[in-house]
């Protein structure tokens, strides 16, 4: 069977969980291997394992993390034409299009990105999209080179499949062009403590109607009520009561989680574009005519500030 | 100094998109405009001449002939020149054959900065930047929330803001940069740059001018191919219901229902 290869993307001490959706995902077309980058960590190399990786090319040149994707490109490249995998598969995030995007020039191949479902099919690759903004669902197939493929987060559930795997150094040797684009400055952000945007289950989202920076802080409290993550409109994130990386939408995360609790969003066609695979949709909106309410399963119309304490209370009640 | 901006024409979000028998987007039968993202590319690219850079503004777009609206635009927010690269063997194209194109167009313009959009309003896939970088060699800094050029040191420096860590990233000329819609509100034309526009040079390249031959391109030479469409299936109306005090317990009933809480 040919090997399938997973890039994985690390968090603190292990691997994000799209990359362990892409391992579960790679298991439907081969064997995966992953291509790990940073310090050989036996944590998350067992992790990968456990999710049914059993070889790991482990690249550790400082560079990697100096400059931007070229270097990624060339270890991901150099693996993918020695091993000729059956797939490449990288997460929908905005390094997975640029490493998929040149490594996919570099192989001639072809290339889709934000799949939500991957299998072999007959006559090569397929992917289903999600496309116009959520609004149609395409089935495309790779006809030509090794498949390239970026997998939106929540497009599998992941799924353990025990065994050893084997580091294999992927090290190469980088040019000058490799190192051109240098990281100068990395300022952290702190960490919320919530889950992931990208792949939360839950996520309570706020938009123009939360009224204020502060009026965020009841978001959180509802949000943790539910053990979600936080999401927002442009028209929040714009209005800076939120920060930009919790925008939900065409210009921010597209995110599909179980349950999408819409609070003071209109449903603007952008940020449905971002939340439309979302399984169960629930708003509350003090406009009855709101474009949300057509894409929710149960619609609240009612002023927020006034709806979200008493649903956090009757939650507490409910969950002690 | 060069700086060449690839501006998509593409269908107007709000319109009913339509699809071909051949499951490409009929670009005919919709109301078209400039890419509203790339928009943004060309407001940066204007504010660094404004910023005193001493640059000429090339827009490059590839499409049908509908396309010089998009051009049009550009050039009334600014752009100096524009380069339509019209060809039907186009029809179909991927990005792979699309980033070949604009690769091959921005050649031989010739460039120091090009400046896109961070992703088409249509296609959706973010992934012609990278291409093209990497087609050209150049240098490659994408997703920026905020850009500077300064011409004399021959660089450019950009924000790049990830869910980790807000980077500040530096590259040499010459670079691909794609800009976010952080980095600031794309300007009205006023009538009298509209008016302006009209007189603006616009070139018209086939792919015979850029050396690409036709078997190169277009729906025969695509490497990923749109095999079926369809319309999601509209959802099930929910049901909505007025707050007359209860609409939280209604929402908690729901979401216990649903085994949420
Ligand atoms: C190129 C482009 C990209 C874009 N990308 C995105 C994107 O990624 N994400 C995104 O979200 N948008 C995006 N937008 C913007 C989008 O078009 C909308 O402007 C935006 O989503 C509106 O945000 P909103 O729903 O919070 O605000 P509004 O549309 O102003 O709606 C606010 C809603 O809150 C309700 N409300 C007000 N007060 C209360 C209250 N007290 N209680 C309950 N309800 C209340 C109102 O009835 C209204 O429906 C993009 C636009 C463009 C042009
Ligand atoms: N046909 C095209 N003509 C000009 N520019 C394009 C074209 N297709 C893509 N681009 C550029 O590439 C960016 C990203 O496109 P995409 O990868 O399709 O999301 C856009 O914002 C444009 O700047």
């Amino acid at each position: 069977m040919s090997e399938v290869l997973v890039i994985a993307e690390r968090t603190d001490g292990g691997v994000r969980k799209p990359t362990l959706e892409l391992l579960t995902l790679a298991r439907r077309l081969g064997e995966p291997s992953a291509v790990l980058f940073g310090p050989a960590d036996a944590a998350v190399v067992d992790q990968l394992g456990e999710f049914g990786a059993r070889k790991v090319y482990l690249a550790q040149d400082p560079a990697i993390g100096e400059y931007l994707v070229v270097p990624k490109v060339d270890v991901v490249s150099a693996v993918a034409q020695r091993v000729q995998p059956a797939a490449v598969l990288l997460t929908s995030s905005a390094e997975g299009k640029d490493v998929a995007g040149r490594v996919a020039v570099r192989l001639g191949s072809g290339i889709i990105t934000d799949a939500v479902d991957v299998r072999a099919g007959s006559a090569g690759l397929e992917a289903d999209q999600s496309v116009v903004a959520g609004e149609w669902l395409a089935t495309s197939r790779i006809v030509r080179g090794i498949p390239v493929v970026t997998v939106m987060p929540n497009a599998v559930t992941p799924e353990p499949a025990p065994v050893t795997a084997v580091v294999e150094p992927a090290d190469v040797e980088f040019g000058v062009a490799s190192r051109s684009a240098r990281i100068v400055n990395r300022a952290p952000k702190t960490a919320t403590g919530r889950p992931e945007l990208a792949d939360a289950a839950v996520i309570v989202s706020g938009g123009r109607g939360v009224g204020s920076a502060d009026g965020f802080t009841l978001i959180e409290h509802l949000a943790d009520a539910l053990g979600a993550a936080v999401g927002a409109s442009r028209a929040a994130t714009d209005e800076q009561w939120y920060p930009h990386e919790f925008q939900v939408g065409q210009t921010g995360k597209t995110v599909a989680p179980q349950l999408y609790l819409a609070t003071g969003i209109s449903g603007a066609i952008q940020h449905r574009a971002g939340m439309q695979g979302s399984k169960t949709v629930v708003a509350i909106n003090k406009d009855p005519k709101a474009p949300i309410f057509s894409i929710s399963d149960f619609g609240v119309v009612g002023d927020l500030h006034v709806v979200i304490p008493q649903l956090i209370d009757e939650i507490s009640k409910r969950t002690s | 100094m060069k700086i060449v901006v690839p501006v998509k024409y593409v269908p107007e979000p709000t319109a009913a998109w339509r699809f071909a028998d051949d499951l490409t987007l009929d670009r005919d039968g919709v109301e078209g405009r400039l890419s509203e993202l790339d928009e943004y590319a060309m407001e940066q690219a204007v504010r660094v001449v404004e910023g005193g850079v001493d640059a000429e503004i090339v827009a490059l777009t590839v499409g049908p002939a509908k396309a010089t609206d998009a051009l049009r635009k550009a050039l009334a927010m600014g752009a100096h020149s524009g380069v339509h690269v019209l060809d039907d063997a186009m029809h179909g194209s991927d990005a792979m054959s699309t980033s070949l194109v604009l690769a091959a167009a921005i050649r031989q313009t010739g460039f120091d900065v090009v400046v896109t959009g961070m992703a088409s309003t249509d296609a959706e896939m973010s992934v012609v930047p990278a291409m093209v970088a990497e087609r050209l060699g150049a240098a490659q800094v994408t997703f920026a929330s905020s850009l500077s050029v300064d011409a004399s040191a021959g660089t450019v420096t950009i924000r790049r803001d990830g869910d980790t860590a807000s980077e500040q990233v530096q590259a040499p000329l010459p670079a691909v940069v794609s800009v976010t819609d952080q980095t600031g509100e794309p300007r009205y034309p006023a009538f009298k740059a509209i008016m302006a526009s009209k007189k603006k040079p616009v070139t018209t390249w086939s792919l015979a001018d850029l050396g690409i031959s036709p078997s190169e391109v277009g729906s025969a030479a695509a490497a990923a191919v749109v095999t079926s469409l369809a319309p999601r299936p509209p959802k099930q109306a929910g049901v909505v219901v007025v707050d007359e005090g209860d609409g939280a317990t209604q929402i908690a009933d729901f979401l216990a229902e649903r085994k949420f809480i």
